[in-house]
């Protein structure tokens, strides 16, 4: 058999039933006797909702329930709840405005959901949700981050002054102002973070059960977290005790970071299943995920660096605005601060930062993580920056990146932003990344390609990511209202295959196949006889979920300390059955041997043992072989690397490609390698997408206009090349896996290189700067413009 | 309601379905075949892709009464009896070609139809040309790509012929 434990790229597990359609995804699930739910939105960006008739749509075929906001409100529903406390530069706590379930009173964006209409079919429910008849009164709106904090702005809520949620900062100011006073040079730049839509391919969807004969709530839904949504749901919202509600998370298409969240339409089918005692299912269609999934990124920057004349950094002053939506969304406070304002050193040893974020409330769909969360905003800015430090001084980008470097015998590093990074070697991903990426055959590639009419550039960057967030105590002391821990249970069954029960969720990264190989490689055991179980709370331990890049790092790790449990209780029993002492017991490759002699007892033997206590020291030992750890990691895990992509652009249309793209990246050890560079693959085309393609757009008047896959571009596959991947490993120092995570840093690293790539190839026109997408139409103008435009300015 | 008589993965079925019912709800609501998923509502993500007579289509831009006497090849449809299984999926597998497997039964309905059409031959871009019509979130399709390069020799049963830029 070949080899399938830590370091091989086995096919995964979950392929097979993917693939022949046997998946199990929410919508896929229908329950006897199941009612439809169809949610009417608001489609005003800002309205008093002067009345709401329902009559007409109640008296409609089919139609079992009609409720709005008053219904819930009446029956004691609480509100969507923000699971992070920002504090104000005063210490003053932030502003937290209800976020009802169902608007009250007024609607705040477009896609805000009024009330919803439940009825046997799903047709008849859409027909009846057109006969509700609302009558609305319009108010202003504000549908710009900047335009949000401008005098005399209209007020998202009422009684949010300013529209400021919070003002917020990190760092020291003084040694920053010291710095810059006695700098060289300051270069500035101000930039912005387009405003993403998360699609994951599977639209969002709910079903609500209750059974009457045990009062037991159930809700399916597309979560990356079930345990977080029956906390947030059970505590604040529906008032339900745990031990009544239970939430699966089945197979589901995809998250990136929007599904973490505990979202309206979850509380309003169990909640409408409870009041019915009927199942209630609700699927979003894709127009709907567009207004209601949290968007992702919307930041506002103004960015300076101090130089000393040698193009060395001395300090970073940043300022950010940071786009909140009209609610707060679960997380979404916590990006622009503790994910974003912390990572502002990079991969540099810019040694004094000062960071200020005013986050701010817009009509304008809630913002939350999307696939980097933060890290993107601040390795964006740190790369931009220092490719238009390089234009500024004329230094060359890359000696300026090498310079500026954390050298790899500094580690651990504390860095000027609160993070100490534990491992790293940035110089061996750089040169890694040029030599793959031929840097230095570069001029060639240029020339051949303006013999065609292209213009052709090359674009680098680095970038450093915190995953796996924690200690516990520490984002507690931050603000975080949740753990961040992980929880695994893992069952030995008396002839030895195991079942494990494991708090993170797999959407897409292939747990069932890398945990298993985990596992099977520390137990010594077939890795066909390990079974991965996941998203449902009523089989697995209280755990939290999957973002951040956090399952291996942290559930991995809770794993380990369940096998190591494991492995000591069989010690033990093999220490009785073969009359040697526990000490002398040794474990490797699935056996249990007396150290120095040819006595053993295989891993199978030891649990049937465990099961079977014939012959057994039951007075000193339970019998079975099953173990519970809980894993709080005691920092976060730094993944790193770098990416070089090259670009063509058409000189008469603008449009730009993508024809070379090298990403090495050190993610510490690789369990599976081929799932590793799937998740590259996959967060640079997101990446690349951001760079040249996607972005969510509002009209004035506080309209969507990215509201389909007809005007939100999406990567498709003849907009991407393929990619080609590598690796350096260091090893995490804290983690007992030395596994740093990798599911996030496709997006974080390529938006940098691909824009660096653009403006590198339209050197001839001496651009500085170009906020992203990179359209054609903006390529175009610049070239249209003609070459020494800025001399011409 | 109106009847309508077609046949599924080699079985005859006659469903009632409304004037407006589409192929898609027909497949996964009537039929129970959740394998086909609906990723959006503007035909343009190809997670719906299914095979009609042999070509494939976006099964949620027609209507089921539309399929009345053809025959439908689904996700389901393609392993043998004996769980085998075709070319495509086994390649898919190899290649890590899918990660949540969402858009996994339409991609692999779609490239089918583009290697079976494509006796001559095909080019990566061809490859990724061919793909247009089918959104993948989570692979960068890179591994899509090489999955269905490579399955072509298998359908073809032999080498792949230097295909024309
Ligand atoms: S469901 Fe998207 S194209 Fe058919
Ligand atoms: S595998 Fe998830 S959308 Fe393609």
């Amino acid at each position: 058999m070949a080899f399938e434990g830590i370091g091989a790229s086995v096919r995964r597990t979950e392929d097979q039933r993917f693939l022949s359609g046997r998946g199990n995804y929410t919508d896929d699930i229908n329950r006897h006797g199941q009612l439809y739910a169809i949610i009417r939105r608001s489609d005003r960006p800002h309205a008093r909702i002067v009345s709401i008739d329902t009559k007409a749509a109640a008296e409609m075929p089919g139609v079992v329930a009609v409720y709005t906001g008053t219904d819930l409100q009446a029956d004691s529903v609480g509100g969507l709840p923000c699971g992070w406390l920002i504090k104000n530069k005063d210490g003053t706590p932030m502003a937290e405005p209800p976020h009802p379930v169902l608007a009250v009173g007024k609607v705040r964006h477009v896609g805000d959901p009024v009330a919803v209409v439940i009825a046997e079919t799903r047709q008849q429910a859409k027909d009846a949700a057109e006969k509700l008849a609302i009558e609305w009164q319009d108010l202003p709106s504000i549908s710009s981050t900047q335009d949000a904090i401008a005098p005399g702005a209209a007020l998202v809520h009422d009684d949010v002054a300013g529209n400021v949620c919070y003002d917020w900062h990190l760092g020291d100011k003084e040694a920053v102002d010291a710095a810059f006073a006695k700098a060289a040079r300051v270069v500035r730049l101000d930039l912005t973070n387009s405003r993403l839509i998360p699609n994951a391919m599977e639209p969002r969807a709910a079903i609500g059960d209750f059974d009457r004969a045990t009062g037991e709530h159930t809700l399916f839904t597309t979560s990356q977290n079930p345990h977080v949504i029956r906390l947030l749901m059970g505590a604040f919202v529906l008032h339900i005790p745990e031990s009544r509600l239970r939430v699966v998370a089945p197979d589901v298409g995809g998250g990136f970071g929007s599904k973490i969240y505990h979202y309206a339409e979850e509380a309003i089918v169990t909640w409408a299943a409870g009041k019915l005692a009927r199942p209630v299912k609700w699927t979003a269609e894709r127009t709907e995920s567009f207004i209601s999934d949290a968007h992702g990124r919307d930041h506002v920057t103004t960015a300076e660096m101090a130089l000393d004349k040698d193009g060395n950094y001395l300090a970073l002053r940043v300022q950010t605005l940071a786009n909140m939506g009209a609610y707060l969304s679960t997380f979404a406070t916590s990006i622009p601060t503790y994910l974003y304002a912390t990572l502002l050193a990079g991969v540099y040893k810019t040694p004094a930062i000062y960071a200020e974020v005013k986050a701010v409330f817009t009509n304008t769909v809630p913002v939350d993580a999307y696939r980097g969360a933060g890290r993107p905003e601040a390795a964006y800015l740190l790369e931009r920056l220092t490719d238009v430090i390089a234009h500024d001084t004329g230094l060359d980008r890359v000696a300026l990146r090498r310079q500026n470097l954390i050298p790899a015998n500094a580690f651990p590093y504390q860095t000027p932003v609160a993070l100490q990074y534990d491992s790293g070697n940035y110089q061996a991903t750089l040169e890694a990344a040029l030599t793959a990426a031929d840097w230095n055959g570069f001029p060639a590639r240029r020339t051949a390609a303006a013999a065609k009419g292209k213009l052709r550039g090359i674009g680098i960057s680095t970038y450093i990511e915190a995953c796996g967030i924690a200690p516990s105590a520490v984002a507690g002391a931050l603000g975080a209202r949740a753990g961040l821990y992980e929880a695994a249970n893992i069952r030995v069954h008396p002839t030895g295959s195991v079942s494990v029960f494991t708090g993170s969720h797999s959407h897409g990264q292939g747990h069932e196949t890398t945990f298993a190989q985990l596992v099977a490689d520390q137990l010594g055991i077939p890795f066909n006889q390990v079974e991965i179980v996941h998203g449902d709370t009523e089989k697995i331990p209280f755990g939290m979920g999957t973002y951040g890049s956090r399952s291996l790092a942290v559930g991995g790790s809770a794993m380990v300390k369940a096998m190591d449990k494991i492995i000591a209780k069989g010690k033990r029993i093999a220490a009785h059955l073969m009359e040697a002492s526990v000490a002398d017991i040794e474990f490797k490759n699935g056996s249990f041997s007396v150290a120095g002699t040819d006595k053993s007892k295989s891993f199978g033997e030891i649990a049937l043992t465990a099961y079977v206590p014939h012959n057994y020291p039951i007075d000193e030992l339970e019998p079975g072989l099953e173990e519970n750890a809980f894993y709080d990691p005691k920092n976060f895990t730094f993944p790193a690397g770098c990416m070089v992509a090259e670009v063509e652009i058409d000189r008469d249309t603008g449009v730009p490609s993508v024809v070379s793209f090298v990403a090495v990246d050190d993610v510490g050890r690789l369990i599976n390698p081929m799932i590793v560079e799937g998740q590259v693959h996959g967060g640079v085309a997101q990446g690349i997408g951001q760079a040249l393609l996607e972005s969510a757009a509002y009209d004035v008047s506080g309209q969507i206009v990215t509201g389909s896959f007809m005007d939100y571009t999406m990567p498709r596959s003849d907009d991407l090349p393929s990619f080609k991947t590598g690796n350096e490993v260091t090893l995490c120092t804290h983690n007992p896996l030395g596994v740093k995570g990798c599911g996030e840093l496709g997006t974080i690293g390529s938006p940098p290189a691909i824009v660096n790539a653009v403006i590198d190839a339209l050197s001839e026109y001496d651009v500085r700067h170009i906020d992203m997408p990179l359209s054609p139409q903006k390529i175009w103008s610049i070239i249209a413009a003609g070459p020494k435009r800025r001399a011409a300015e | 309601m109106p009847q309508v008589a077609l046949t599924v993965n080699g079985k005859k079925v006659t469903v009632d379905v409304e004037g407006r019912t589409l192929l898609v709800e027909l497949l996964r609501e009537k039929l129970g075949l959740t394998g086909t998923h609906v990723g959006c509502d503007t035909s343009q993500c190809g997670a719906c892709v299914v095979h009609l007579d042999g070509t494939s289509v976006k099964s949620c831009t027609m209507l089921a009464l539309q399929a009345a006497g053809r025959s439908v090849i689904t996700i389901e449809g393609l392993a043998k009896p004996d769980g085998t299984l075709h070319p495509m999926q086994e390649m898919f597998r190899e290649h890590h070609a899918l990660q949540c497997g969402f858009c996994t039964p339409g991609m692999v309905m779609s490239a089918i139809d583009l290697v079976q059409s494509h006796p001559e031959g095909l080019s990566e871009q061809q490859i990724r040309h061919g793909l247009e019509g089918n959104l993948c979130r989570c692979t960068g399709y890179h591994n899509i790509v090489k999955a269905i390069a490579a399955a072509w020799p298998l359908m073809h049963g032999k080498a792949m012929p230097a295909a024309a830029e």
